[in-house]
């Protein structure tokens, strides 16, 4: 076990194909949790396409990660934002997004849907606890 | 990338470190293979861990890290198998790793 934990805020950027940084930054995101670092992820921008619902990237080669994204619960990823603007600028609500389950293995405590819509007042705040930023 | 297992008379290709290259050729066999390069007899026991991996990724699309793959584990396989202890006593060579590579998925997503 680490003993300096950090907060580590990952932010997702951009869309999910076309460049792998969206799995990449999954990838990171996953791995920091493995190692118990505090980490908290926003979608916005472009990036809030990574979480709506029914991915087919079949027909470009690319693997179909949209599933991956429901392990941030097992790896104990708690804190999953989406910025609302950048929702409401592309048309979409909290319904268009998949939801991510979360249960603490220990005490039974379980959370249907860890996703959750934040305004730009608190996307602020939450950068603004963070030790760390990551943009991708 | 060169390097190949032979299982049942074909030749599987697989990275430096012995995972799959491709895990669609995979076949029960070559988790047979591969425990008896590591010594390993596999029994239900450790089939049911491989199993249980090949479905994590089947839904979710990668290999767990070790901790995901103990707590995942209890709550599938019950409470006494979640535990560390006894997944290294079937996979000495760590559970997620080992087992990952038996099932013929990547390397897990936060082991180094």
């Amino acid at each position: 076990m680490s003993e300096v934990v950090k907060k580590f805020m990952y932010l997702n950027r951009k869309a999910p194909y076309g460049t792998i940084y969206a799995w990449e930054a999954l990838e990171v995101i996953l791995i920091s949790a493995a190692f118990d670092q505090d980490v908290c992820v926003l979608f916005i921008d472009d990036g809030v396409y990574q979480l709506t619902r029914g991915h087919d990237p079949k027909g470009i080669g690319m693997k179909n990660f949209s599933p991956t994204y429901r392990t941030l619960g097992d790896y104990e990823v708690k804190r999953v934002f989406v910025d609302r603007d950048s929702l409401e600028a592309r048309g979409l609500t909290q319904e268009d997004l998949v939801e991510i389950a979360w249960e603490d293995f220990e005490t039974e405590e379980e959370i249907d849907n860890i996703v959750e819509v934040v305004d730009a007042a608190r996307v602020s705040a939450l950068m603004n606890e963070a030790d760390a930023i990551f943009s991708f | 990338m060169s390097d190949t297992i032979e299982v049942d008379g074909k030749q599987f290709a697989v990275d430096e470190e012995g995972y799959l290259a491709d895990l669609n050729e995979w076949v029960p066999d070559v988790a047979g293979v591969m425990a008896k390069q590591d010594n390993l007899e596999l029994t239900d026991e450790h089939w049911d861990i491989i199993n249980f991996l090949r479905s994590y990724y089947e839904e979710y699309q990668i290999a767990p890290a070790v901790r995901v793959l103990t707590k995942a584990v209890g709550k599938k396989l019950g409470k006494e198998k979640g535990n560390s202890k006894y997944l290294y006593s079937l996979f000495p060579y760590g559970p997620a790793k080992q087992a990952c590579r038996f099932a013929g998925l990547p390397k897990p997503t936060g082991c180094v």
